[in-house]
């Protein structure tokens, strides 16, 4: 995950969508623009000062700016103006609304990503992670739920503001399975630099199999929580949805993380489906478990990552709006850890 | 040629007169003769407050790239902590503030402060103490507000401060407000700078100079300062909106109430894209006439390069959204601002190209500046190119926020400001130095800037698309963004080393002087080479063509003989002569103040205002709100006040009236400039008002009854008309005294201005509207603000007339304070009548 986020090669120029694709066809054309232009003007320039006499007598005069300030930038100007106009028309048709809709929300520094029904309704809620279907054109609605973020995954587009009392549309769309680091590109306070994204790719098929996965489980995962006695802090989740020997062999107790993550405090800003966790300030955490990355971007997802975020998130991340759970003793944030790490 | 103002142009034909009696020199010598010791700091002459002006803002430039080296320390490798997230946040934000405000603008200004008197033949520009005050106050407030970074108050929101990001839920610190505040009087001494600017290149040009001879820099300063006038109003604007959200809650930027957080941005890139050109224009004036001097010719094609100004000038106030492509804005919108971004790099190109047919037209000269100037237009044509492409929609859209922004804007600013700053520097410190600067030295320091910048800000082209986000202070570890930034931060020391190299040489070898300097080091062609005092030229020229001192050898000498304008002082003070905008034609003699203590306590105080309101403590703040008020009354007080004499000979028994009234004179020009800074303001405002409207119609409410809209209507029209009477009964005392009847129907004018003011406020109160409650209580009450704002100064004037009323100064049947009164409360009255009736009929939703 960490890996996807930047690097070689260049993601803008690296497309994996035909949001991108475009746009990168456009980037080449005008490096070598740039490129041509920088070489004329440089020629231009020594031959001013080392040319001969007579390339002299020939550059020095009005006509020069004539030919090379006004009509040679006006035919180049106009050409790129046309391309980029009719691009941006493209890349900007309106919305259909039948699309595929998943709702993304900027906040101080993560995003919040919620997958909506035809009827907008949202029917499963992850943080810092975008699964999409390759080949299917997808709108996310982009909102800030604090200030002005802004979303960027640059091998499927470029990017759009997150604005608070504003929804904006972008269209994005992967044509192969893959996983496509993202930013947030606005500056927007203290830990701006640590957050990050990841858009996964799933073959069609692949993806409807994830999706149907993760609905119909939280609906079982509810309503067990729904049956079982509140007194008894039940373990959330069946033999088949879980392994137990890892609850029983290892060392930490998932079911004393369990009670632990309701009563110290977690449960306030953090929600977990199926369970009495219903904050809703953090990331959501039903799936918390499957997440490639912690901390928006900054982490790999594993038990020691896990309990060093828990009991030390604010000098991993300074300034982050959970903190640290110091209080609680190494055990009982391994505890917590192993019961997080089952939330897949 | 045809006279512009009936001055008969054959008089010109007397010149070059005998040489006069060198005694006339002692006269300059002793009226224009400096204060010593402490007292230096009250003097007003443009070789000291330009070369503080230069020193001041240079000093800000090397404290602004210390701050750049510290974030390129912490950014050499992945996850450092060197700075610490606050600290970097800090330090980039206060990067791009004071290089922006404290460094660049405030520089171009002070080499115009410095070099257009000489330039234009002029005693001095029209309002030294204009100069001073706008000088110290930049000096106290700007030196103040970077000292906030010792405490850890330095704001921390970017040099854009985006709300809601920088509003109180998200910034509950001082640290912004000392960015609102701090920005305060920068924006004061920006606007005193331009309207001084402003009338002076138009106004004291030497007789001949029509505006087809003016150095190409006088022609950049004019666009410029224009360009400050326009666009600076809309970050004073954004400023006051921002603090008045942030202590008093009225939600212009919150989307919850009615408010709109890209507000801000269109109001804060309608003055920060300009600003841009209003950087680069001076210093592309300074490059035309380095290249001419360089190549020993004349400009090739002088006039499209005047055209190439005014249309920067033009088109740069059409761009601003092209920062906003990412807000998810209209196509067509878009589309627009994409054209003019492309537009405005036509005027560019046809600079660079002039400055290439120049080159080749003549004969270069190697030396430090031609080295700079040459190096920057490489630089500035590479930036050029990078705007160019994230002037395309789409790939501005992946480009972005990110690093290759990074490198674009550095090459433009270093390519279009830094470099020929540093070329002008080596260029014209002949001017200001008994000593010359090390030619050899001089190369080494352009050597290792030229290629600390590349190195630098190359790969950061690199890095942007690699998916590096500007603003952050950190990165991850792993990928090559690592050596990319190691290099960077290499070229970012390579820099600093030639910087440093320079400052050597500078203390080894610069002497600040300002009557022994070394003179005409590359042998430039224009007038500020004339021999000079601190009165500037002995006698002021008549102009014949671009380059007199190319084209008349002897002019130095004969100048210095007074064998021109002006050989001597024609009334015993300071004093310059004013000439026509278009043709320079004498007009009058016009009587300077002299040093003084005043404009240094106003700006002082005006600092201190600033500083304890951001710290709050509001008592203080009074106070010194008082003493600059005080102080700024003292000082204008001196600078009108008339002499016996009526008429002086100005050489060769030509004779010119002194210190006239009217649109002829310089006052008169100076107050229409500021009324267009107050009206772009007002301007502003009501785009606010129409624009939340537009956005968020439904908080939008009935307004009050017309009856009452009809009434305050009345009371503003009498106001104007009194305004218009106090100087008409004026002129009918003519030959005898004023008396009183006069200020006071001023005063009168005044007072109803303040009770149409109380109407209004007190009509849209008892309609049910409150200022923090909606976006449209917010932008209406904003307007009532602004009116409070100049009724208070029209109060102030008003009883500072009745005390020159009351000493006797009141001349009849015109006078210059009269007149600038009763203007100022006319268009009170008016900007009045606009604020209430926009949205009383025009209530949106």
């Amino acid at each position: 995950m960490i890996d996807a986020l930047w690097g070689w090669p260049p993601p803008v120029l690296d497309p994996a969508g035909p949001y991108a694709d475009k746009v990168t066809t456009l980037a080449w054309a005008l490096f070598g623009m740039g490129v041509v232009v920088t070489a004329i003007v440089c020629a231009a320039l020594w031959l001013a000062v080392r040319g001969s006499p007579r390339m002299k007598a020939l550059i020095g005069g009005e006509r020069t700016i004539w030919i090379g300030g006004i009509a040679f930038p006006g035919v180049v100007l106009l050409g790129l103006l046309v391309w980029g106009l009719t691009l941006t028309a493209s890349l900007t048709q309106p919305i259909r609304g039948d699309e595929m809709r998943i709702r993304i929300t900027g906040e101080m520094w993560w995003f919040r990503v919620q997958y909506l029904n035809a009827d907008g309704d949202i029917v499963m809620e992850d943080a810092n992670e975008l699964h999409l279907p390759v080949g299917v054109p997808v709108v996310l609605e982009l909102e800030g739920a604090d200030v002005i973020h802004s979303f960027w995954v640059p091998h499927l587009s470029g990017k759009k503001d997150m604005i608070p009392g504003r929804r904006t549309l972008l269209r994005v769309q992967a044509d192969r399975p893959g996983e496509f680091g993202g930013l947030c590109a606005e500056y927007c306070g203290s830990q701006h630099a640590l957050m990050g994204f990841v858009a996964i790719a799933h073959k069609e098929s692949d993806w409807q199999t994830w999706f149907d996965d993760r609905t119909t489980r939280v609906a079982r995962t509810e309503m067990l929580a729904e049956t079982a006695p509140p007194d008894a802090m039940p373990y959330p989740g069946d033999a088949a949805a879980y392994p137990m020997e890892l609850g029983t062999l290892e060392r930490y107790d998932a079911r004393r993380g369990m009670r632990l993550f309701m009563e110290s405090g977690c449960a306030a800003c953090h929600r977990i489906a199926g369970t009495e966790a219903n904050g809703l300030a953090g990331p959501d955490l039903t799936h918390v478990g499957s997440r490639r990355s912690l901390g928006a971007g900054i982490l790999p997802n594993n038990r020691g990552t896990m309990m060093g975020w828990i009991g030390d998130s604010q000098s991993i991340k300074p300034g982050n709006r959970m903190p640290s759970y110091d209080v609680l003793s190494a055990e009982d944030i391994g505890h917590i850890a192993a019961f997080l790490e089952l939330q897949k | 040629m045809k006279s512009e103002t009936g001055f008969d142009h054959a008089l010109y034909d007397r010149f070059p007169t005998e040489a006069r009696p060198d005694g006339e020199v002692r006269d300059l010598e002793r009226i224009w003769a400096s204060p010593k010791g402490w007292r230096r700091l009250t003097a007003v002459n443009n070789n000291y407050v330009g070369f503080w002006y230069i020193v001041t803002a240079f000093g800000f430039f090397l404290a602004a790239g210390v701050l750049a080296l510290g974030m390129r320390i912490q950014l050499a490798a992945p996850m450092q902590d060197v700075l610490g997230v606050d600290t970097y946040n800090q330090f980039f934000t206060m990067h791009g503030t004071v290089m922006m405000f404290l460094f660049a603008v405030p520089a171009v200004e002070a080499i115009g402060i410095m070099l257009l008197p000489q330039m234009l033949a002029a005693r001095d520009l029209p309002f030294p103490r204009l100069s001073a005050y706008a000088y110290w106050a930049y000096f106290v407030g700007g030196t103040m507000f970077f000292l906030s970074l010792f405490v850890g108050l330095a704001p921390d929101g970017g040099w854009f401060m985006y709300p809601p990001l920088t509003s109180i839920a998200f910034s509950p610190g001082i640290n912004t407000d000392f960015w609102l505040l701090g920005i305060g009087f920068i924006e004061i001494s920006a606007i005193a700078g331009a309207i001084e600017i402003i009338v002076g290149v138009l106004r004291t040009r030497a007789p001949g100079m029509t505006l087809d001879k003016m150095p190409m820099f006088a022609w950049a300063m004019l666009v410029f300062a224009v360009m400050i006038v326009v666009a600076f109003p809309s970050v004073i604007l954004c400023t006051m909106l921002l603090e008045i959200e942030r202590a008093f809650n009225w939600p212009f930027f919150d989307a919850t109430r009615g408010g709109d957080p890209l507000l801000w941005q269109h109001l804060f890139w309608f003055f920060g894209h300009p600003e841009v050109y209003i950087i680069f224009i001076p210093a592309a004036g300074l490059m035309s006439m380095m290249v001419a001097t360089v190549a020993q010719t004349e400009l090739v094609g002088y006039r499209l390069n005047v055209l190439a100004l005014v249309a920067t000038g033009f088109i740069s106030f059409g761009v601003w959204a092209h920062h906003m492509f990412a807000t998810d804005m209209p196509r067509v919108s878009a589309g627009y601002f994409s054209a003019a971004s492309m537009a405005v790099s036509l005027p560019a190109g046809i600079q660079v190209f002039c400055w290439i047919a120049t080159l080749a037209s003549g004969k270069i000269r190697w030396s430090t500046p031609a080295l700079f100037v040459v190096g920057s237009v490489v630089i500035f044509t590479m930036g050029g190119l990078t705007g160019v492409m994230v002037g395309m929609v789409p790939f501005d859209w992946q480009a972005h926020d990110t690093y290759f922004i990074v490198a674009h804007l550095h090459y433009v600013l270093m390519g279009g400001m830094v470099f020929p700053m540093f070329a002008a520097f080596y260029h014209w410190h002949g001017m200001t130095s008994s000593r010359a600067l090390s030619d050899h030295v001089g190369r080494w320091v352009f050597w290792l800037m030229f290629a600390g910048l590349h190195i630098t800000f190359f790969p950061m082209h690199l890095s942007g698309l690699m998916g590096m986000p500007r603003r952050i202070y950190t990165y991850m570890p792993g990928r090559d963004l690592d050596l990319l930034n190691l290099i960077s931060t290499i070229g970012a020391f390579i820099m600093a080393a030639g910087i440093l190299l320079f400052l050597i040489d500078c203390t080894r070898r610069f002497r600040f002087t300002v009557d022994n300097d070394v003179g005409n080091l590359y042998g430039g062609g224009t007038l500020e080479w004339l021999p000079t005092g601190l009165y500037s030229t002995r006698s002021i020229p008549v102009i014949t063509s671009r380059e007199p001192l190319w084209d008349r050898p002897d002019l130095p000498r004969e100048v210095a003989e007074g064998r021109y304008f002006l050989p001597n002082s024609a009334t015993g003070h300071r004093e310059t002569l004013i000439t026509s905008p278009l043709f320079a034609e004498p007009q009058y003699v016009q009587l300077m103040p002299g040093p003084s203590a005043w404009p240094l306590s106003a700006a002082i105080f005006t600092a201190g205002f600033f500083l304890s309101l951001t710290v709050q403590a509001y008592a203080f703040a009074i106070f010194c709100g008082l003493v600059a008020v005080v102080s700024t009354l003292r000082w204008v007080w001196e600078t009108d006040r008339p002499i016996k004499q009526d008429r002086a000979d100005i050489g060769a028994g030509i004779e010119m009236p002194i210190a006239i009234t009217g649109p002829q004179s310089h006052g008169w020009w100076a107050l229409n400039t500021l009324l267009v800074v107050v009206g772009m303001i007002g301007f502003m405002a009501l785009f606010a008002y129409f624009y939340l409207s537009g956005i968020n119609g439904e908080v939008w409410q009935t307004p009050p009854p017309l009856g009452e809209t009809v009434v305050i209507l009345g009371v503003e029209a009498l106001a104007l008309l009194g305004a218009w009477g106090g100087r008409r009964v004026l002129a009918l005392r003519s030959g005898r005294m004023a008396e009183d009847l006069p200020w006071i129907i001023q005063a009168a004018a005044a007072a109803l201005l303040t009770g149409a003011l109380w109407l209004d406020v007190t009509g849209w109160l008892e309609s049910g509207l409150h200022p923090t409650e909606s976006g449209m209580g917010a932008t209406v009450f904003m307007l009532s603000v602004l009116q409070g704002q100049v009724v208070a100064v029209a109060i102030v004037m008003a009883i500072y007339l009745a005390f020159r009323e009351a000493r006797g100064i009141m001349t009849t049947p015109t006078n210059v304070t009269m007149d600038i009164v009763g203007r100022f409360i006319g268009y009170c009255a008016i900007q009045g009548m606009v604020f209430t009736l926009v949205p009383r009929i025009f209530p949106g939703g």
